[in-house]
């Protein structure tokens, strides 16, 4: 037997490999909502900071990093491709409208930290920052629409569900960017920061209740799809989690409050995974099983994410590490 | 109400189009930038970190635009071209999922040090980051051109019908991925982005030298702009005679190949011997325009030149005509000019190359101001040329996605109204439209500004402290 033939004849070791590619998927879909998340947040909380030397703290703190922040809803969506062709494509084309409107809040969002910097005049800085306020604000929005129409199976838009997710998903960001802000500049920034962050943690958790309110009228298993031990027990740790992230706010122990905010994350993320599996596209009647690419180009691909996802965490311990600890006063974009 | 199928043709060549421009400022750029570095490095002259500093700063801009179209280019299969990411996803998925994994993630974080990063690292990880980036940016070409060349020259799959659905399955990767033709294309695409940011380096360096050396105007900097002149001249004169002689080479594995585009490229209607190049056709009305070589006033043509070209060397090779395939033909007269222009841009450079290091020999280089026009008239005709044989590519092989396998309007979203693909269509005229605007203004701005002063550079002490660095101001003139 080839290599070859070995490697369509059955999955790698036998391992559960639709099940872990969608489980990957949505821990690359979370990991762009951690990191990009708190960029998001920088740029939200940008708007409630005065023209001048704050916002090119904010600038400057997320400088390095969100290049590289931003790829992971890149590599989301190229594994999504490349593990469950079928599901990229309904999902994208159904929501044809409002996936633009998620690239245009990107190129937005994209654009303007790098276009600011480059004059140092009132009236570009003034529109620049406009458009980076609009596309952070408006990116997780829309994102968080699109998941919200994703998960109650809907081919509109604009749905109840996608507006409380997506509201959920804004607040959640500047939980994070609050927290991220205070580790990077907390003395170069005013004390407001933080009170941003309390006040997003408390709106997240009144939007997950909202949420999870909507979620159990609209959803097509119903209620009894909330009422499982995970999403009980995920959504308990949340309240906790986010209660140690005020606790942490308020110490000055950012790096902690910044790591509830993860937690956060990674468990609304989770959440979303769980009440999806295993019919990943109900509005396409797909399941994970029945989406999955066939068994040859599935062990390529696990081969290839087992190698190059140990490097790719590689390269961002190296980058978050060279600018580890606060930014330095008069720091450059 | 326009078709959804070609609203989304003309999206996605439009956002090609623009999208192409950036990554070919930074692959192009990328070994320019690890040369610099490595230079600064070492130490001993002070313009080289001038020169990594300024270039580095439109290589980040070059990046950034450059992401922002590309998530665009991904996320419009899935939205505009649903069913062939259905049908062929699980051969054209996986080398896009690992172009992000393995290329895109290499190239955006290390970015972050190398842009932001020379006072915080060692010189060793500087070093070590301008490779990363280079590197990150080429992987990325070797992937995406991995899955553009199965669509042209597909091999390694079969076709299933699953659910009255069409579903390719890949049967042979190593058939599929290393496909003859992405060494072409790969050669050919990264040897052209050298070559276009050559030419970009060359007619910004020749306007400033122009102006020094031929009106006699101060210039500041002139030192910086001699170097990038001459840096760039030697990189031009690197690649522009190896773009042309490798442009044969694969204008000839299309004839082999893709029969149907090089009938195209030639115009060539009936299947023929001895089938003479053109260099230009003139029909004789316009409504022939769609179709150079249809009742043509006026062609000229080197004897046998085309079959000689299709076969490397035999003029009465037989050229099959388009008429003698059973799919429809690709707009012939777009791929019939595309592919001249490129060619004869591809021999002005190699003319501009030698020109130029003629000059340099005499010692007359930055005197020659009909030379410094040149080079400023062409700074951006790399770019075009690129451009143009992408047309070629892209154009030449409709009507289909994937050659004899799938076609272009089988490709589209089934649900897609031309409603919602025109708005789209249009928002994106407008939005790459400004987008093309800002970063020509931020470009052009940065090139007036000119690179940081020599007095600025003190940022990163001399780690060396037996250097045998030059005295400020004085210009190492290799």
């Amino acid at each position: 037997m080839t290599s070859v033939e070995a490697l369509a004849a059955g999955p790698l070791f036998g391992l559960p490999l639709p099940e872990l590619w969608f489980a990957l998927v949505f821990a690359m879909l979370g990991t762009f909502l951690f990191l990009d998340g708190f960029d998001f947040g920088a740029g939200a909380i940008f708007a409630t900071l005065e023209e001048g030397e704050a916002r090119e703290t904010v600038l400057s703190a997320i400088g390095p990093f969100w290049d590289g922040n931003e790829v992971w809803l890149v590599v989301f969506g190229g594994a999504l491709f490349a593990a469950f062709p079928a599901v990229y494509a309904n999902l994208f084309s159904r929501h044809y409208l409002l996936m633009f409107g998620i690239l245009g809040a990107l190129i937005l969002r994209g654009l303007a930290p790098e276009m600011y910097e480059q004059r140092h005049d009132e009236r570009w800085q003034r529109w620049w920052g406009r458009s980076f306020i609009a596309g952070s604000v408006l990116a997780p929005f829309l994102l968080g629409a699109f998941a919200g129409n994703w998960l109650a199976g809907s081919s509109r838009s604009f749905t109840l569900v996608g507006i409380v997710v997506g509201v959920t998903v804004t607040a959640l960001t500047v939980v994070s960017g609050a927290a991220f802000l205070r580790l990077k500049a907390a003395d170069a920034l005013p004390a407001s920061v933080r009170r941003i962050g309390l006040g997003a943690v408390a709106a997240y958790l009144l939007s997950v209740v909202a949420t999870l309110g909507v979620l159990a009228v609209r959803l097509p298993a119903g209620v009894e799809a909330l009422l499982t031990a995970p999403v009980i027990a995920l959504v308990l740790a949340s309240v906790a989690l986010a209660g140690g992230y005020a606790l942490a706010l308020r110490r000055g122990a950012n790096l902690a409050a910044l790591a509830a905010a993860a937690g956060l994350t990674y468990g609304l993320v989770t959440v979303v995974a769980l009440l999806m599996y295993p019919s990943m596209d109900p509005a396409a009647g797909l399941t994970v099983g029945e989406a999955i690419v066939s068994t040859l180009p599935l062990n390529l691909m696990s081969i290839g994410a087992a190698l190059l996802l140990p490097l790719v965490a590689t390269y961002f311990v190296v980058l978050y590490s060279a600018f580890s600890g606060p930014i330095s006063a008069g720091e450059a974009y | 109400m326009i078709d959804p199928v070609l609203a989304s043709r003309l999206q996605f060549a439009l956002t090609t189009i623009v999208h192409i421009v950036f990554p070919v400022m930074s692959m192009g750029l990328a070994p320019f930038l690890i040369y610099f570095t490595w230079r600064e490095i070492r130490g001993g002259d002070a313009v080289y970190e001038q020169l990594r500093r300024f270039w580095t700063k439109i290589f980040a801009i070059s990046f950034v635009v450059g992401t922002v179209t590309g998530i665009v280019l991904e996320f419009e299969f899935g939205t505009n071209f649903a069913a062939f990411s259905t049908a062929a996803g699980e051969l054209f998925g996986g080398p896009l999922a690992v172009e992000g994994m393995m290329a895109f993630m290499l190239e955006a974080t290390f970015l972050g040090i190398f842009v932001f990063g020379r006072e915080r690292v060692s010189d060793r990880l500087y070093m070590i980051s301008s490779v990363a980036v280079g590197l990150g940016t080429w992987l990325s070409a070797v992937w995406i051109l991995i899955a553009n060349s199965w669509m042209q020259t597909p091999r390694g799959y079969e076709v299933a019908t699953e659910n009255g659905q069409t579903v390719i399955h890949l049967v042979d990767p190593i058939a599929a991925y290393l496909n003859p033709r992405f060494g072409f294309m790969f050669v050919h695409m990264q040897n052209a982005a050298v070559e276009s940011v050559a030419l970009f380096m060359a007619g910004v360096a020749a306007y400033y030298v122009y102006r020094h050396h031929v009106w006699g105007y101060p210039v500041e900097h002139v030192a910086f702009w001699q170097k990038t002149l001459k840096i760039a001249l030697v990189a031009l004169l690197l690649t522009a005679p190896l773009q042309v002689l490798h442009g044969d080479l694969y204008a000839r594995h299309v004839y082999e190949t893709q029969p149907q585009k090089f009938a195209a490229m030639e115009a060539v209607w009936d299947t023929e011997a001895y089938v003479p190049e053109y260099i230009f056709a003139i029909p004789t009305d316009l409504s022939q325009l769609t179709d150079p070589r249809a009742k043509e006033l006026f062609g000229f043509g080197i004897p046998g030149g085309a079959s000689w070209l299709a076969s490397g060397g035999n003029p009465n090779a037989e050229i099959r005509g388009l008429n003698s395939f059973d799919s429809e033909a690709p707009p012939v007269a777009i791929v019939f000019w595309s592919f001249r222009a490129m060619v004869g841009l591809g021999f002005w450079f190699i003319l501009l190359a030698f020109w130029g290091g003629y000059r340099w020999y005499t010692g007359e280089l930055f005197e020659d101001g009909l030379l410094h026009k040149s080079l400023m008239a062409s700074s951006l005709l790399g770019i075009l040329a690129v451009e143009l044989g992408w047309v070629v590519t892209e154009v030449g092989r409709q009507p289909w996605v994937i050659q004899g396998v799938l076609e272009t309007s089988e490709g589209v979203s089934p649900g897609l109204t031309g409603t919602e693909a025109m708005i789209t269509l249009t928002g994106f005229a407008a939005v790459y439209t400004a987008i093309l605007a800002v970063y020509t203004y931020v470009i052009v701005r940065l090139i007036r500004s000119g690179p940081p002063d020599e007095a600025d550079l003190d940022s990163v002490p001399d780690r060396r402290p037996e250097s045998d660095a030059a005295p400020a101001g004085v210009s190492d003139d290799d």
